[in-house]
């Protein structure tokens, strides 16, 4: 295989490629934050004048969470009964794993046509 | 060798090569212990005391498998970038370019993450009102940014101090709370019941690995050394294998530690949980160590991640996969200077406007997609070089166990991140296929084949 030659990238066209990448990795990390994509909401499960016990929570517990600065149990409550409500959105799911999988597939896939190039300019296309 | 600059007539000025393996366990731990200081324990919030234990011992597992994995490739592939170089030439220019992007954003939004742990610690113990973390994140960022430019030894040798004083204070703290007698100071089945022990059942331990890949993340960074280590074929491996050695037995002390001394509604919110556990024991002097030791751990941190994320976009630029101008190594300090401060903003932005927790998130989204690859990559090593036919610093055993058992773990990590960042994942990977569509189908004609092949090994197989 002859050898490719790839052509001069202007400077300027150089600085936008950068620009680019920049704005793309900005738009990644921040707009999910943004758009509150980040995090699954918790929600507290209230107990109405929670005590140490309705809150289920061993005499060694409530030392500890004395000595962490709760003084009571009210005080605890809010952290005690901040619950995560797992539940499986069966759409979202199937959306991400078509994605994720399609993502892999593209990258395995053109990543095997330029390597066969890289490989034939290397060594030759004679096995 | 690197190209010095871009341009028409390159000044050639190479890494040094100065490391040995203590520089490169200090790469390796010094990036990941923080993870024990904070973040192992959201995994407790996602799932129960119990579910933290259990992700430590099965994440450990994987990660394990990329210790193993990395060793034997990267001591064969010896190379800045690290899996990146793997990938150029195992798998192809778009993998590497993906797999670059990958290690940018890991260890950037790491850094990003010990920066904010800094800043909230202090706070946190000034007790002043109104104090921000914003100055103390800043001075920690540009500070470690500086000490990388001036050279890759110094920074090292720092790292590997500080690394090592954050290790023994988990040891002393464990020996100071008399293990050996529960009760005394310890009091785990008080704080671990069977009603409390899986809040949320199986799914809670599943949803925990989420975290639990703080306990360990970062370890496979010792690869980005390896243009610059002595001795690529000792050091890396025996750096990366007592490094994860080093964690697997810090985890499970820090996890004995903070399970029998918090009730797990708290120490799965804690931001601090080492210096909470030294709180706890009421010794002052167990109480500053922690404070100073959380301090130490997150600096070393961010120390190696400035280190590792340069190396893997200085890479790119010396590929020409981005412009050549980020391939400039320092003529004095044979650092890649320009790559450390391109991203020394981007890093600052997002300390910013991120919290720690969703900082995390995306250093962890980005580490799965990459162990993903990993898993991969060594079964086409194996296939494209069988065992014999090139040279290799070392081959891990039971293969191919160990990828089998990655790929597995990194399925299940996918669904740990769908419980609860499944939108945040979907967009992160649309945007790795939008740049690699960008780079397949436009940037690419910039790049010259063959030279990407560097590595003299005979054609592989198959081809």
């Amino acid at each position: 295989m002859a050898k490719y030659t790839p052509p001069e990238q202007p400077r300027i066209l150089q600085l936008f490629d950068v620009a680019c990448l920049i704005i793309a990795i900005f738009v990644a990390l921040w707009l999910p934050l943004k758009m509150g994509w980040a995090g699954v909401s918790k929600s507290i499960d209230k107990i109405d004048n929670p005590t140490w016990e309705s809150l289920k929570q061993t005499p060694a517990q409530v030392e500890q969470w004395v000595k962490l600065g709760y003084a009571d149990a009210a005080a605890a409550h809010d952290v005690i009964q901040n619950h995560f409500h797992y539940s499986i959105d069966w759409t979202q799911l199937l959306i991400m794993v078509v994605v994720v999988l399609g993502y892999f597939i593209f990258l395995f896939r053109a990543s095997a046509k330029e390597y066969r190039d890289v490989i034939e300019e290397k060594f030759g296309n004679t096995k | 060798m690197s190209q010095a600059t871009a341009g028409s007539a390159p000044q050639r000025i190479s890494l040094s090569r100065v490391l040995g393996p203590a520089q490169v366990w200090a790469l390796g731990v010094g990036i990941v212990l923080v993870g024990e200081y904070t973040g192992w324990n959201f995994s407790a919030d996602k799932g129960g005391t119990l579910a933290a234990l259990i992700v430590c011992w099965v994440i450990g597992l994987l990660y394990t498998s990329v210790a193993m994995i990395d060793s034997e490739v990267t001591s064969t592939v010896a190379a800045a970038g690290g899996q990146y170089a793997q990938a150029k030439h195992i798998v192809g220019p778009l993998m590497a370019f993906n797999v670059a992007l990958y290690l940018v954003f890991a260890y950037t939004m790491l850094e990003v993450s010990d920066a904010i742990l800094v800043g909230d610690t202090i706070v946190a113990k000034a007790g002043t009102e109104g104090l921000t973390h914003n100055a103390f994140l800043a001075v920690t960022i540009v500070g470690l940014a500086w000490l990388n430019y001036r050279g890759v030894l110094m920074t090292l040798n720092v790292n590997f101090v500080i690394t090592a004083l954050a290790y023994v204070a988990i040891v002393i703290l464990f020996l100071s709370v008399m293990p050996w007698s529960q009760g005394t100071v310890l009091k785990l089945g008080e704080m671990v019941t069977t009603d409390n022990a899986l809040p949320y059942g199986w799914l809670g331990v599943i949803a925990a690995f989420h975290f639990g890949i703080w306990y360990y993340l970062g370890i496979e960074g010792t690869t980005q050394a390896a243009e610059e280590v002595r001795s690529p074929a000792r050091a890396l491996p025996l750096g990366t294998m007592s490094g994860m050695i080093t964690l697997l037995i810090g985890a499970a002390l820090t996890w004995y530690v903070c399970a029998s001394l918090m009730p797990w509604q708290y120490l799965g919110i804690t931001y601090y949980p080492l210096w909470d556990a030294g709180k706890l024991t009421g010794s002052p002097l167990l109480e500053n160590m922690m404070f100073f030791a959380t301090l130490l751990s997150a600096i070393a941190s961010a120390n190696g991640c400035i280190n590792d994320a340069a190396r893997a976009w200085f890479s790119l630029g010396r590929d020409r996969y981005l412009p050549t101008w980020f391939s400039a190594v320092h003529p004095k300090y044979r650092t890649p200077y320009r790559s450390i401060l391109f991203l020394l903003p981007i890093a600052l932005a997002f300390a910013f406007i991120s919290d720690l927790n969703q900082a995390i998130t995306f250093s962890i989204l980005s580490g799965v997609l990459q162990y993903t690859f990993m898993s991969i990559n060594i079964m086409m090593f194996r296939n494209k070089w069988p065992l014999g036919s090139i040279r290799r610093g070392y081959t891990h055993p039971f293969h191919p166990i160990p990828a089998i058992v990655l790929f597995v773990l990194c399925v299940i990590t996918y669904f740990a991140i769908f419980l609860g960042y499944g939108a945040q994942l979907t967009a992160m990977t649309v945007f790795y296929l939008v740049v690699s569509l960008w780079f397949h189908f436009y940037r690419y004609k910039y790049v010259r084949r063959g030279d990407q092949f560097t590595m003299p090994w005979p054609k592989p197989k198959g081809y």
